[in-house]
């Protein structure tokens, strides 16, 4: 058994498994490249796009994806005040299990901003039966998507800086939903179609649809519009020291060419002794 | 020029010291007056990139372990509170991811040098070898380390490397159950990975102590190849190595911090977000790029004994190098043919790195066959029969002469004494 197990698993990963992936790539298109104003060595995060994801997921996503390595605290990032903080957690749709309290009894109350995202369902299994499949955490999903670049763009990518494959993916993917599969893919009974999808069989229904989400900001309200500020708040979701990062390597930047430089020319100086 | 004078201490306590524990003197001799011969060239300078970079992946990686929890339920998460809560938690973590990568790149970039000039033959043999033995540390240390965010790269790629012992006969199993604490990859599993991934960067150390004290019982190579006859063919390491290897250090930082800064996740794989899920296989398991050539070499045999045995070699055939190579002129500067399949074999090895992210089938495998095949020949048939049929070039007198001559036209036999 055990041996039998062992050789599949190595048989599987090193040889068919990534034969499927790449029968799967063929047929995937790669997703549009889009901009974001946090690409770049400069880049920011768009307080407003990233507020109106959050609306977004709030509001759409957040019914079967988890957040849970974030906690509400956290959203004052987004650009929020520590009142309207308390306020989305204590109006959050999922309350949080605690206790026990003094009956030695569990509990559930509202979010308080130190608690994490609570999860829309009790266990994998549960989430299973409901909706087909586990909806995957949300948490670091900007990071752990992507697409192959191929040759010669990874190593273009290193001097461009482009790392905005994983939003690029999720843009996509919300607006890659087609009624009916190309001729000649069958689907699994009770999945859809999205070309953008590994292998183009998926289990969440098309999430959204123009006018689902009230913006109060005066932005476009169609699927388009919703996908990239989903996106952009997932990437901040999964990178909320970005800026800060970026902001420092300017600084270490600048400071070690400097530096460099000046080594530089303590070397020639101390070398033209020998020369 | 301050030649090989011995420690003379100014004041007291000094004196009083160096009679019980002569460490300022051994730290004079070895780092300040130590003889280093002038013509160095930049490709030298990656020893110190390297002693840097383990000090950097030592202290980064202590408090990071402050920080993280090495249990199979809670190891992931914990990566995600230092990335998200730690202060500058996140800074710490690409600091050191990316610092395993540039660790093994200027590692890499070291052994070529090494390669290139001949600096493992006679008498550097075991300078070399101790650097072959660090490659191998090296290698398990940054397996291991991977393991420990409990991604799933983290998890499949414990699993398939841990597998490869599984090949041993008879005892093959029973190795695997040993290695794993159990009988799959778990949390036994992850805890030894990370006892053993914070002591073995302390091996490390101890045998960067042995490889930096053969290199100052032996001496350096150099570009020329030839050894040091007097005084005029060296300067001493401080400040003339010193300040050299120090602006060639914060280069190397430039390029360190445009990946842990502007993209520190280049160099990782994106499933590696992805929690470990024993029971959903990535659909490409894929090592870090700096294993790529070794996995290329395991894949691109059919047999899976053969393939393991063919990763093991490829790395121990390193350490038999400087038997390997029969020329007796170390520098490939005077052994032109040598020169050109140098480049090859460098080819060769991205070659087969590059396949080592590909999957491993119809072309890729063909093609990684026919460089695991190069790889191999090019150690035991290229490098002994070049060795006996090259024709060299005239090596020069001595370093200073190799330097000056083109400048002083017509010095032609050796003025120095």
């Amino acid at each position: 058994m055990l041996r039998s197990i062992l050789a599949a698993v190595l048989a599987v990963s090193l040889a068919g498994a990534a034969a499927a992936q790449e029968h799967a790539d063929h047929s995937t298109p790669q997703p549009p490249r889009q901009k974001w104003s946090f690409a770049g060595p400069f880049g920011k995060y768009d307080r407003a796009q990233i507020q109106r994801g959050f609306q977004v997921y709030k509001e759409v996503c957040s019914t079967c994806h988890g957040l849970n390595l974030l906690s509400f605290r956290h959203l004052s990032g987004l650009g929020y005040s520590d009142a309207q903080v308390t306020q989305i957690a204590s109006d959050w749709l999922f309350k949080v299990q605690d206790g026990p309290n003094d009956q030695g009894e569990m509990f559930e109350r509202a979010a308080r901003p130190a608690d994490r995202f609570p999860q829309p369902w009790p266990n994998e299994n549960a989430a299973r039966v409901r909706y087909n499949a586990v909806p995957p955490d949300m948490s670091v999903i900007a990071k752990a998507r992507t697409y192959e670049r191929g040759l010669p763009w990874f190593i273009i990518d290193i001097f461009t800086q482009f790392q905005e494959q994983g939003v690029d993916y999720i843009t996509a993917l919300m607006t890659g939903y087609e009624d009916k599969p190309p001729a000649g893919v069958t689907l699994p009974q009770g999945l859809m179609y999205n070309k953008y999808f590994p292998g183009g069989a998926i289990a969440m229904p098309s999430p959204l649809t123009d006018g689902r989400v009230t913006y109060s900001d005066g932005s476009p309200q169609t699927v388009a519009q919703y996908s990239k500020d989903v996106s952009a708040f997932l990437m901040w979701a999964a990178e909320p020291h970005m800026e800060t990062r970026k902001r420092i390597g300017f600084q270490v930047m600048v400071f070690l060419i400097i530096f460099a430089g000046l080594m530089y020319f303590t070397k020639k100086r101390v070398w033209s002794a020998v020369h | 020029m301050s030649g090989h004078e011995t420690y003379q201490p100014q004041n007291a306590f000094m004196k009083w010291m160096e009679r019980r524990l002569p460490i300022a003197g051994l730290i004079y001799s070895s780092f300040i007056v130590y003889p280093t011969p002038r013509n160095l060239n930049y490709w030298w300078t990656f020893g110190g990139i390297l002693t840097f970079m383990l000090a950097v992946q030592i202290v980064t990686g202590i408090v990071l372990a402050m920080h993280y929890t090495p249990h199979v339920d809670f190891a992931f998460n914990s990566v995600e509170l230092i990335m998200r809560d730690v202060n500058y938690g996140w800074l710490l973590r690409y600091v050191h991811a990316n610092g395993a990568a540039m660790f093994f790149l200027a590692a890499y970039i070291h052994m070529f040098r090494g390669m290139y000039y001949g600096s493992y033959k006679e008498p550097r043999e075991i300078l070399w070898i101790l650097g072959v033995i660090l490659l191998l540390l090296m290698i398990a240390t940054g397996f291991m380390g991977y393991v420990l965010p409990w991604g799933q790269m983290s998890f499949w790629a414990a699993t398939v490397i841990t597998n490869l012992f599984s090949a041993i006969p008879g005892v093959g199993e029973a190795i695997v159950t040993w290695l794993w604490g159990g009988y799959a990859v778990g949390n036994p599993t992850l805890q030894r990975f990370y006892s053993l991934h914070y002591l073995l960067p302390f091996v490390i150390a101890g045998v960067v102590v042995l490889h930096i004290w053969a290199l100052h019982v032996v001496g350096q190579n150099n570009p020329t190849g030839i050894d040091p006859k007097s005084e005029r063919d060296t300067v001493s390491f401080t400040p003339y190595a010193t300040i050299k290897d120090a602006f060639m250090l914060v280069c190397f930082c430039i390029v360190y911090a445009w990946f842990v800064f502007y993209m520190p996740n280049y160099l990782g794989h994106a499933d590696n977000y992805i929690p470990a899920n024993p029971a959903v296989t990535p659909m490409h398991i894929v090592p870090e790029w700096y294993y790529l050539p070794f996995y290329a070499i395991l894949r691109a045999i059919p047999n899976k004994l053969m393939g393991v045995a063919a990763l093991g070699a490829s790395i121990a055939i390193l350490a038999f190098l400087p038997w390997l190579d029969t020329s007796r002129v170390r520098s490939a500067n005077y052994r032109p043919l040598y020169k050109q399949v140098f480049w090859i074999f460098v080819a060769v090895c991205i070659g087969l790195g590059w396949l080592g992210a590909k999957p491993a089938e119809g072309g890729y495998v063909i093609a990684a066959r026919i460089l695991t095949f190069y790889y191999f020949f090019h150690f035991l048939v290229i490098l002994p029969v070049l060795g006996w049929v090259e024709r060299t070039k005239p090596l020069p007198n001595s370093i200073s002469e190799s330097i000056l001559t083109p400048a002083r036209s017509g010095s032609g036999t050796g003025t120095v004494t």
